[in-house]
């Protein structure tokens, strides 16, 4: 199956809209730049897990900023995919507490099971592998984000598994303004 | 087992929502502030002896009385829910456990201050728990403790969260701004100070998650009761973030003082090393901090007992002490291989560093490829002094401490194991074995 692509030209969803006047009026009238990083994630949950330059175009539009200042932003931060990803982007956490709890052997496990090398997708388009820097719940490694839900404790087959079935079994769509997904369970019960 | 001033509550059912938190004594803070003049709750945070629990351990009741306060200009709080320095969890602990104890907070600073409208920047990340906020700051607006005239108090806030877009740069406070204001994370040159020219140039206070948290329980016990926990100047109670090889990792709020040992070997805390295993090093405060050998983090250069306060971890200067930093306590067994370790930290800054300045940048890049062919067998003994000599250079040299807190680990590291770096030289064919480790002159497969 192929990525998804963003249609040429976008539009936001009027749910997208709606919440993009939210939070405009979060602050000041004249500083409407402000919202650039919320917008991109608003873009970015409703096309298709990423932000081609035509949605990046379109954040431009809806603030009022020239194109340039929405490009240098979303190439700074890591969390805006620039490419077409598959339905389920797995941020895999590499830094130092996660690699001392197995996040190599990790990153070899979700390659083999997956088909997917880091930084690329799944043959059957399902999964993206893509390896980041701590994601700040070092007591629970290894660790795997998966847009807005932490996968914890992934140093067991049974995690592991657990976290891809229950990915298969989920049906993409946008998530607005994001979605209810629930505390990871390290901190249900801590 | 000490007081739990923060997390006393934490495991109450439902105290994430405004009722049963009200019930349980929040939000008492407010209306103990509304009662006072805003350089009155100023003062009491000053006594306590507060000193923020993002890493630096400036005085938060200074920091707070250097706000510039011109007539007519808008001044703001934001709250630094950034929390991105590796072993380091406990902000996303307190935010989803007690959205509601960070929002009194807030209001109580942002009354001290006298802003009207306050920011919680949070990484971008952690955007289930900005929901978490967001529920929680309109169930605040619907009590009437945000919002117009609060409490018939006459003073007024508005309170918004705002992710970040993934970039540990943006814990750097004039980086956090730039970010909110909707650009790249570029740390500013300072001066000026954010405390005269902050967000969109007004005058602004950036406070970590914990800091503005613990203005609640400072307020309600008055500055002078709280600052009488812990020890000297290390007053209160921290939270911990414990990972690693240990037994029992997780978040720990203790009475500072705690002796090292205790905290890593009691039953009541981290429950010892995994696996039966020996402790090798340990990084006290987030992946910065200078890394110390088992002997030196248990006790220090003169045989004392380590104890979890500023100064004790700090004892000895980067000679044979660190730094209480953050509080994400890294523990690593005897199985580590500490230039795999550390060329993994070097990996990591060269990522996140955002570019601007060329001992950072260039820099950071250095480290992270000498550090490669050391950890891979390719290295030479000149290599260890150049990597000694890069992080040098880096350090001081920076618009930010970004730069420091990449050269620290990488200095630290050579000084305390240097004859395990030499041994990645000599016996590059050892060395590279998977699971090999130096330990003396033993490997272990």
């Amino acid at each position: 199956m192929e990525p998804t692509t963003a249609p040429a030209k976008p539009k936001f969803s009027p749910a997208a809209q709606a919440e993009i006047k939210r939070l405009l009026s979060h602050y000041p009238e004249d500083r409407k730049k402000s919202t650039l990083l919320p917008v991109l994630h608003i873009a970015q949950a409703e096309f298709g897990g990423w932000v081609s330059p035509e949605v990046q175009d379109l954040v431009a539009e809806t603030l009022g900023l020239r194109p340039i200042e929405v490009y240098e932003v979303s190439t700074f931060y890591t969390m805006f995919n620039l490419k077409p990803v598959g339905k389920h982007v797995l941020e895999i956490c590499r830094t130092g507490p996660c690699m001392l709890r197995g996040s190599d052997e990790l990153t070899a496990q979700l390659e083999r099971i997956t088909g997917a090398k880091v930084g690329g997708t799944s043959p059957d388009g399902h999964f993206t592998l893509k390896e980041v820097e701590c994601l700040a719940a070092c007591g629970f490694a290894p660790v795997v984000q998966v847009r807005e839900k932490y996968y914890e404790s992934l140093d067991t087959e049974e995690n592991v598994n657990a976290m891809l079935n229950e990915l298969r079994g989920l049906v993409h769509r946008p998530i607005l303004p994001w979605e209810e997904t629930g505390l990871p369970t390290s901190l249900q019960n801590n | 087992m000490g007081r739990k001033l923060l997390t006393e509550h934490v495991n109450v059912e439902g105290i994430d929502t405004f009722a049963v938190y009200r019930k349980h004594g929040g939000y008492r803070a407010v209306e103990k502030a509304l009662k006072m003049t805003p350089d009155e709750v100023v003062e009491e945070v000053k006594k306590s002896g507060l000193r923020g629990r993002g890493g630096a351990g400036f005085p938060t009741g200074m920091k707070w009385s250097f706000l510039a306060k011109p007539e007519g200009v808008p001044r703001y709080l934001v709250c630094n829910a950034d929390e991105s320095e590796p072993g380091t969890f406990k902000d996303r602990y307190l935010m989803s456990k007690l959205p509601h104890l960070l929002i009194e907070g807030m209001i109580a600073g942002s009354y001290a201050l006298g802003a009207r409208t306050s920011y919680i920047y949070i990484r971008g990340e952690l955007l289930y728990v900005l929901r978490i906020l967001e529920k929680a700051i309109a169930e605040a607006y619907a009590a009437g403790f945000l919002g117009e005239n609060i409490l018939g108090s006459g003073y007024s806030l508005d309170l918004h969260v705002h992710p970040g877009g993934g970039a540990y740069i943006c814990g750097e406070e004039t980086a956090l701004l730039e970010s909110l204001e909707g650009k790249r994370g570029n740390p500013r040159n300072k001066p000026p100070f954010p405390a005269v020219q902050g967000l969109y140039a007004r005058p602004t206070v950036v406070n970590n998650v914990e800091s503005i948290a613990t203005v609640v329980p400072i307020l309600n016990m008055g500055g002078d009761e709280y600052a009488k926990i812990g020890v000297g100047r290390s007053t209160g109670t921290k939270l911990f973030s414990a990972c690693g090889h240990l037994n029992k990792p997780g978040i720990y709020e203790l009475e500072l003082g705690v002796p090292v040992e205790e905290f890593i070997y009691s039953d009541e805390y981290c429950g010892g090393i995994w696996k039966g295993r020996e402790l090798k090093a340990v990084v006290a405060g987030g992946s910065s901090v200078p890394i110390l050998p088992k002997e030196l983090i248990l006790k220090t250069a003169a045989g004392e007992p380590r104890l979890m306060t500023y100064e004790s971890l700090s004892d000895g200067g980067f000679v044979t002490g660190t730094m209480l930093g953050s509080g994400g306590f890294i523990a690593m067994d005897e199985t580590t291989c500490i230039v795999k370790n550390t060329w993994n930290f070097s990996r990591f800054y060269h990522h996140e560093s955002c570019g601007q300045c060329s001992p950072c940048r260039e820099g950071t890049g250095w480290l992270e490829k000498v550090l490669h062919r050391l950890e891979h067998g390719h290295g030479s003994m000149h290599d260890i002094d150049l990597i000694v000599s890069v992080a040098k250079q880096i350090e001081g040299n920076t618009i930010c401490p970004l730069g420091e807190a990449a050269a620290w680990p990488v200095a630290a590291a050579v000084r305390h194991f240097r004859d395990e770096f030499e041994w990645h030289v000599t016996h590059p064919k050892e060395a590279t074995q998977p699971g090999a480790v130096y330990r003396g002159n033993l490997v272990l497969a």
